[in-house]
């Protein structure tokens, strides 16, 4: 009997193919961020032509749409960074203290139903959330905070944190969760009570993940848009942070919302007002991505290793 | 050493205070654990209420109107059905490839690592960028028309595809190696073991995850705005080069709405509908994990 | 010297009578359940002042349990059940009124893989005192300085006390926690296996160290070891499928052993 063992062309041929189509589809996402990129830096180059960096990044008045136009980027940044560190206030606290709770305190049963429970904070489009705000929130607070104007703030700051704490939450648990017992034993043989243990072994055994977890659930707040656009109306301005009052409960636009404003009205590819959108967008790009890395580095190079 | 130093009166050491630190400090633990929970709740409860007399069959029937009483949201209904079935469309082949790809026949190499840290940064980009690629490529450089289906769903595939490679990694990496020896061994081609023995196990993996970042899609509206989709469509879209609307851009148009009918009425039911559809679809992604992770305890 | 299978064992003094003896721990009719698994039954016992104490037995003979009753470590698993009494001193620890937190300051324990915390050196020996409220500078240095020099490690650590611990060798690691646990003056020292996971040359550091620490503290060791527990016991308890078999001063137990089942484990006819 002989054995024909030669290779088969047809079948080379078609197992080669079937491996070059799954890899360009791989590649497809190499090819996505060049786009990004490209597309991002294409416009916003002819935009910095037409306005200068120096307008851009150190003016204070942000209005593309309305004469006199002036694209300062400022009052955009203002806000952002407002809405940012509002939001983290409310999130970051919160998000640990429950991943502390989930990891150390609570039992099977009870995890078993609450984390669930809290993914579904995170599956809540931010639409809903945006509207949550303007509709119930700030009625609410309107009641005993007199001057809380209808876009403000503090109930968007409310509602997009309540939405980020399972991201803090659950990476920060994860990192928790990975401190090994026999550390837990350690602290508790040498007679500490268990809010000692977690607070000064657990925790800062974790630290790493913790803070990274951080990093990230801000870099979302800092792309977050709809709930903002909704609820915190569309004055931009330059916050001014020593007055807490004037910061929380007036009007904001961050720079994502600036970009919906600008998407929503009637420009023309052709405007300047147009090419602010990139020039914006590639800001936010660079704010984001910033931050994703630092909290790739900080996971990896603080890694405890037990 | 003194015996009564272990009983609990003894004040001398700081243990009392520890404890009553202790104690304030787990009840800030539940607090924050039940913060967003019990909020999102009583905000859930009350739009419901606010919906339960407006949300009808007509609601579903009806086009969107000034009026409140005939408001309805068919085209942006059909509008999300449609785009988010052509994204489904779209990204599975071209998620579950890439991580065919990464997973059976690229080796640990710098390239792959390369491949593998661009996903992830691409799923920590800001869904409005997605947009502004969506606005960038797609209507400006190949010209096609502003706010059409065909567009969204290639802009909101983008978006989704990170999600769908790294959940169908995780869903393929799960598959033993013991089988993918079995089968190597009987002879068969690489391809023909992926097709045959590895795609079929890690399907419920790769669903669960395709179908909660579909869940998520149908709540984007950012990108779709960035693209030209309308917020208000009065016809529902009947091909790819429609324009069309979707579900959360209705409801941020209806958000402006100051009328109490509509904050109070209309938009509540909308918002419902939407919920209803991306609870129900999280539901299903749920199932699908159970039984992914009952056939890996059956190993 | 006397020789046992071909080890040389410490000549226990024969002078010195129970009587002469203070008892820091007396176990009174001790049983302990894992949920509804009866893991010690009725273990009636006695630890000595300033003598190490050696608990050996066949794996899963409930010796690491009992380790663990001493300072109650076994109330962090679900589930678990205690009847009968250890007194501390003629106080019982399970009694109602007595704190696990306050008794765990008077009984440290030393586990068998070393767990340092992922901090410095010095942070690790400070740890127990930081937290029960010391928190003067000198006072710190002096206790670290002093637990490390006990530990038999200051010498080689002096020069790096704020090197992160983990740097360490194994060996250095156990000694690091032994130094952990003496920083918060303890009267008693629990060690589970401490040997188990170093090499020979670390495990006899680590047997001059127990020795040497008898002088201060009193010592309970659990090994799989015979060897060891000849060597290192004053006394030694021979546990079986949950019994206490057998407890004796070392020389009697290994050379003229009471019961048989104690002689056949002795001479490796099982375990």
């Amino acid at each position: 009997m002989e054995l024909d063992l030669h290779k088969q062309f047809r079948v080379d041929i078609k197992e080669h193919l079937v491996k070059f189509v799954f890899f360009s589809f791989a590649f497809l996402s190499v090819i996505t961020t060049v786009g990004i990129v490209v597309v991002l830096i294409t416009d916003s180059a002819i935009f910095f032509s037409e306005v200068s960096f120096f307008e851009f990044f150190t003016g204070t008045r942000w209005s593309p749409t309305i004469r006199p136009e002036e694209f300062g980027v400022l009052p955009l940044i203002s806000g952002t960074l407002t809405f940012t560190l509002v939001t983290s206030l409310i999130a970051i606290p919160t998000g640990l203290l429950a991943a502390i709770f989930l990891s150390e305190y609570a039992n099977e049963r009870v995890r078993s139903v609450l984390k669930p429970a809290l993914e579904v904070l995170a599956g809540i489009p931010t639409v809903v959330y945006g509207y949550f705000a303007l509709v119930y929130i700030t009625p609410m607070l309107k009641s005993f905070i007199p001057q809380l104007s209808t876009f403000n703030v503090l109930s968007a700051s409310i509602v997009v944190g309540i939405m980020i704490i399972p991201t803090i939450a659950s990476i920060s648990e994860d990192a928790m969760r990975a401190v090994p017992n026999t550390l837990r034993h350690a602290a508790f043989g040498l007679g500490v009570t268990k809010f000692q243990v977690t607070t000064s072994v657990v925790v800062p055994s974790a630290l790493s993940g913790i803070v990274s977890s951080f990093i990230l659930g801000i870099s979302r707040v800092i792309g977050e848009t709809m709930a903002v656009t909704i609820a915190g109306g569309n004055m931009s301005r330059m916050v001014n942070w020593l007055k807490p009052g004037e910061t929380l409960f007036e009007p904001v636009q961050t720079m994502t919302a600036a970009m919906v404003e600008i998407g929503v009205s009637d420009v023309t590819g052709d405007s300047v007002a147009y090419r602010s959108l990139f020039a914006v967008g590639l800001t936010l790009f660079a704010m984001t991505m910033v931050l994703n890395m630092v909290s790739a580095y900080i996971k990896r190079k603080y890694r405890e290793k037990y | 050493m003194a015996v009564k130093d272990i009983a609990s009166g003894a004040a001398e050491d700081n243990i009392r205070k520890e404890r009553i630190k202790g104690i304030v400090f787990q009840v800030f633990c539940v607090i924050a654990a039940l913060f967003g929970i019990v909020s999102l709740g009583a905000l859930l409860i009350y739009v419901i209420y606010e919906a339960a007399g407006w949300l009808d069959l007509e609601f579903i029937t009806n086009t969107p109107s000034r009026f409140a009483e005939k408001a309805g949201v068919r085209p942006p209904l059909l509008g999300s059905a449609f785009v988010i079935g052509l994204v489904a469309l779209f990204s599975l082949p071209l998620g579950v490839g890439s991580a065919i790809y990464l997973e059976e026949y690229s080796k640990q190499s710098f390239f792959r690592r390369f491949i593998e840290i661009n996903i992830a940064n691409l799923a920590g980009v800001p869904s409005i960028v997605y947009g502004l690629l969506g606005l960038g490529l797609f209507v400006s450089t190949f010209g096609m028309p502003h706010g059409i289906v065909l567009v969204g769903a290639f802009t909101l595939t983008l978006r989704v595809l990170p999600i769908v490679i790294v959940s169908s990694q995780e869903a393929i990496k799960a598959v033993p190696d013991l089988q993918r020896h079995a089968s190597l061994g009987l002879g068969t081609t690489r391809w023909q073991m992926i097709r045959t023995v590895v795609l079929p196990e890690a399907v419920p993996g790769i669903l669960t995850g395709t179908i909660i970042a579909l869940a998520n899609a149908m709540g984007e509206t950012a990108p779709l705005i960035m693209i030209g989709a309308a917020t208000t469509m009065f016809t529902s879209p009947h091909g790819l080069f429609s324009s069309f609307s979707a579900m959360p851009l209705q409801i941020y148009a209806w958000s402006d709405f100051p009328q109490s009918e509509f904050q109070h009425g209309v938009t509540p039911a909308a918002i419902v509908v939407l919920l209803i559809i991306i609870l129900s679809m999280n539901g299903i992604a749920v199932y699908f994990r159970n039984k992914f992770y009952q056939k890996k305890r059956q190993k | 010297m006397i020789e046992l299978d071909g080890t040389i064992m410490k000549h226990n003094e024969r002078t010195e009578t129970e009587q002469k003896l203070d008892t820091v721990i007396n176990v009174n009719e001790l049983s302990f359940y894992y949920g509804q698994t009866q893991a010690l039954f009725n273990i009636d016992m006695r630890i000595y002042k300033n003598r190490v104490t050696s608990i050996i037995g066949p794996s899963g003979c409930g010796k690491s349990t009992m380790l663990r009753c001493f300072n109650r470590m076994n109330d962090l698993i679900e589930g678990t059940q205690v009847e009968g009494r250890i007194l501390l001193n003629d106080k019982n620890i399970y009694d109602k009124d007595i704190d696990p937190v306050r008794l765990r300051r008077h009984i440290g324990m030393v586990f068998q893989q070393p767990n340092p915390f992922p901090k410095s050196i010095f942070d690790n020996v400070a740890y127990g005192p930081r937290m029960f409220g010391t928190h003067n500078r000198e006072k710190l240095q002096e206790i670290t300085e002093t637990s490390l020099k006990k530990a038999a490690l200051w010498d080689e650590v002096k020069d790096r006390l704020h090197k992160s611990a983990l740097s360490l060798s194994g060996g250095q690691q156990q000694r690091l926690c032994i130094a952990r646990a003496i920083a918060v003056e303890p009267e008693v020292i629990l060690m589970d296996e401490p040997a188990s996971a170093l090499d020979p040359i670390a495990t006899t550091f680590i047997e001059d160290l127990i020795d040497e620490l008898k002088k201060n503290y009193t010592v309970v060791i659990v090994t799989h070891n015979m060897q060891q527990a000849g060597r290192v016991g004053d006394y030694t308890a021979f546990f079986l499928n949950g019994y206490l078999e057998e407890f004796d001063t070392t020389e009697k137990l290994f050379l003229n052993p009471a019961s048989k089942k104690t002689a056949d484990y002795i001479s490796g006819r099982f375990g």
